[in-house]
């Protein structure tokens, strides 16, 4: 099978499988207990804060460690707006359901939530941010990296509105952590979700950053653990695994950054010189190097990968899989109902191989002309 | 030295089935349970199956089963999940003054958000009264929730009696059972509840992983939105390899409990038989029967039990002074005054537990350790000397 869901969910890396394992036998300690084994556990996930505060560049103390990146986006969106009680939250209309629904409820609540629109790249334009700024506004919410199509918000330039404004910023950068260059001070972030499995960590494991001194209600109340911010006993293995993760990946990021874009490109070539009609949906440039998003006019998304059994891609976003509607994300940008059902999300990652690349697109220009004949 | 590990309150070691079963998992399966394509399709299955394991420890059906991040979450989880779910109803909640943090601190939570809470006091074992449940009852009262077995005394609640209340009154029921299921015998059906919150870690699983039952039609909102996992309960990308490890210790603690609990319960016994023949002074807190098998709780005289428990732990002996939830504060516990301990003997008060590697030669090093250490304590009490003519 050739694996190009990587967006969807990465393999566990062997580093961190290593990690993991580690911890899953004798070093089974509480990180709240006072002796030896308790004070080693909690060593243990200090490091791995070490680690994520390094691959984001901010403080160990500014990370707080979640169950994943839907409690992390929860966490901060809930917990801003309880700290407020009331007031207008900006979002845009390309965010992941993990911060779409959050916001729902909060608009259910009685909260005031704007989504603004995107352009025909799915990009969110910094100056829409600041009109839809009013004296009441608490929080702006958008994606570092879209999911579906890769594109890159400009959340440095939004970040410079909002701290004019004096306004809190939050960005779910659960798709470009370990992708692209994340820093939260380069991206001017009060708060920052991360998401382990994306990482080639395990699925259950995430972190938000909490820039100091920014407000932050938690979500789950109990013991202390997380500074007060989350309780519930860490979770040990995997925070040691999300560490050696956050090292590989600040490790390795430019050597990633320039072979998964050749592959990617490669991929993309392949795929235009065998059907000329396909089109990129997302930008050419602001997009993550891993993922192509491109439309087969004519054939629909979902008939090509039921033809390929032996390939793993995605249609529209994993989390919504399941429905026949066309992505909102693809709509949002304006692409028409068919063009959107025409759409395959092609996602690559550390382990991909200029073989698979090839193979692939092989194998998906082959399926074109099974259904057309 | 031989470490002697009597603090499985605080933590298990992982029980071998469940780390093979994981470790299993990190190598093969790394999909995305709801991607349609085949690699997904063996993660739903691995979910399917650990679903089925967890239902069977406790009696319920697999479809009412919903996955968290540990025990503190599925508290959480079921307090403001009702809370939320049933506003236009009622903003009143039931509950005792010996629960687990997770409890206190969102019901604290719940306060702010306009909803009351009525805590109960408990009888001198710990014992929670279920007349004066059903007195506190009031039109508006939306939930009861009531822990199945405390964390620092290990009394058991008479769970299936307050259900009967709660189920007369169709009031929404939830008990806090994260330090008894897969310890004891746990069934959902048996107790009438309607929200039981459970954590792996507790029973040889990995930490970060438990579960919240939610029998069939009750009104819970989610407290984590987002995708559609869990059955639109309980958002975020299904944590697959601790879910598999809940599975599998699940399964092994149905299949091990009938064998473990005499065993653990006997050790258990004889620690506590040895402690009052050896040590005068002491105090055996919880109740004498309807308690968990694996736990005792002891407070000793005229010393602080973070400096028995440093002592011990130079000799390799490694107990709690109370749950690691709330180490870090010398405050006395509040499970303990409530229970009506004086404050100053709630302070020497050390808490073992038994798992299932321990044997009677661990109860043997701290009957041979535990008596010169209380004595050097007292020994340098000013307190103790006042009253025994130092």
């Amino acid at each position: 099978m050739i694996y190009l869901d990587y967006n969807a969910t990465t393999p566990v890396a062997p580093e961190v499988a290593r990690a993991i394992d580690l911890h899953l036998g004798e070093e089974f300690g509480n990180p709240g207990s006072d002796y030896a084994l308790g004070r080693r556990a909690q060593a243990a996930v200090e490091q791995a804060r070490r680690e994520a505060a390094g691959l984001l560049g901010c403080a160990p103390d500014e990370v707080v460690f979640t169950s994943g990146a839907t409690e992390a986006n929860n966490l901060a969106l809930k917990g801003v707006a309880w700290h407020f009680g009331r007031g207008r939250i900006l979002s845009s209309a390309v965010e992941h359901p993990a911060v779409r629904q959050p916001l729902a409820f909060l608009a259910a609540e009685g909260f005031d939530v704007t989504m603004l629109p995107v352009d025909g790249d799915g990009l969110v334009d910094p100056e829409a941010v600041r009109r839809a700024l009013t004296p009441d506004t608490i929080l702006i919410s958008v994606m570092h990296a879209n999911n579906e199509t890769g594109a890159i918000q400009p959340i440095a330039e939004i970040g410079a509105v909002a701290r004019e404004a004096g306004v809190l910023l939050h960005t779910d950068a659960a798709q470009s952590v370990g992708k692209i260059p994340v820093n939260v001070d380069d991206l001017k972030v009060d708060y920052l979700t991360l998401a382990g499995h994306k990482m080639y960590a395990p699925k259950g494991v995430g972190a938000l950053y909490v820039r100091r001194g920014s407000p932050l209600a938690p979500l789950l109340h109990g013991a202390s653990q997380e500074g007060g911010r989350r309780a519930g006993t860490e979770n040990v293995p995997y925070l040691a695994g999300l560490g050696e993760a956050c090292r590989l990946g600040r490790e390795g990021l430019s050597d990633f950054m320039t072979r998964v874009a050749a592959l990617r490109d490669l991929l993309h070539r392949r795929l235009r010189e065998g059907f000329p009609q396909l089109i990129l949906n997302g930008p050419p440039d602001a997009r993550l190097p891993n993922t192509l998003n491109v439309s087969f006019p004519g054939f629909s998304g979902r008939r090509i990968l039921a033809a390929l059994p032996e390939l793993a891609a995605s249609l529209g976003a994993a989390c919504h899989g399941d429905l026949e509607e066309p992505s909102p994300v693809l709509t949002a940008m304006g692409l028409p109902r068919d063009l959107a059902l025409s759409a395959v999300r092609l996602s690559l990652g550390r382990p991909t191989s200029r073989e698979e690349v090839e193979r692939a697109a092989e194998l998906l220009l082959g399926a074109l002309q099974r259904l057309t004949g | 030295m031989q470490l002697i590990y009597l603090d499985h309150l605080s933590a298990t070691p992982l029980h071998p089935q469940a780390k093979e079963a994981m470790i299993r998992h990190i190598e093969t399966v790394f999909g995305n349970p709801v991607s349609d394509h085949r690699v997904g399709q063996r993660a739903s299955q691995a979910l399917d199956r650990a679903r089925q394991q967890v239902a069977a420890l406790i009696k319920a059906d697999p479809g009412e089963i919903v996955f968290t991040s540990g025990g503190s979450e599925a508290n959480n989880h079921a307090l403001k999940g009702i809370a939320i779910g049933l506003r236009e109803k009622g903003r009143r909640i039931i509950t005792t003054n010996i629960e687990h943090k997770s409890i206190l601190n969102a019901l604290r939570t719940l306060r702010l958000l306009d909803y009351q809470v009525t805590s109960l006091d408990v009888a001198p074992h710990g014992l929670v009264d279920p007349a004066a449940v059903e007195k506190a009852l009031t039109p508006d009262t939306i939930l009861i929730s009531v822990m199945l077995a405390n964390n620092e005394i290990g009394t058991i609640e008479p769970i299936a009696e307050i259900a009967k209340i709660a189920k007369k009154k169709n009031i929404i029921f939830h008990t806090d059972a994260v330090d008894a299921v897969g310890v004891i015998p746990v069934d959902v059906k048996a107790l009438g509840v309607n929200l039981l919150s459970l954590a792996a870690n507790i029973f040889y699983g990995p930490p970060g992983v438990g579960a919240l039952y939610v029998k069939k039609g009750t009104p819970l909102w989610p407290l984590i939105d987002g995708g559609m996992q869990e059955n639109k309960r309980r958002a975020g990308t299904e944590n697959l390899i601790g879910i598999v490890g809940l599975g599998a210790a699940a399964e092994a603690a149905v299949r091990e409990m009938p064998e473990r609990i005499p065993r653990l319960q006997a050790m258990r016994d004889r620690l506590r038989q040895g402690l009052l023949e050896r040590i005068p002074e002491i105090v055996i807190n919880g109740h004498p029967t309807l308690n968990l098998p694996h736990l005792l709780s002891v407070s000793f005289k005229y010393v602080e039990g973070e400096s028995l428990m440093l002592m011990l732990d130079e000799e390799g002996v490694e107990v709690s002074t109370r749950s690691a939830c709330a180490s870090g504060s010398l405050r006395a516990s509040h499970v303990l005054i409530s229970t009506g301990l004086d404050f100053a003997t709630a302070q020497g008060t050390l808490l073992f537990s038994f798992g299932r590697d321990n044997t009677d030669a661990d109860v043997d090093k701290v009957l041979e350790v535990l008596p010169g250490i209380v004595q050097t304590l007292r020994d340098m009490s000013p307190l103790y000397k006042k009253g025994h003519g130092g």
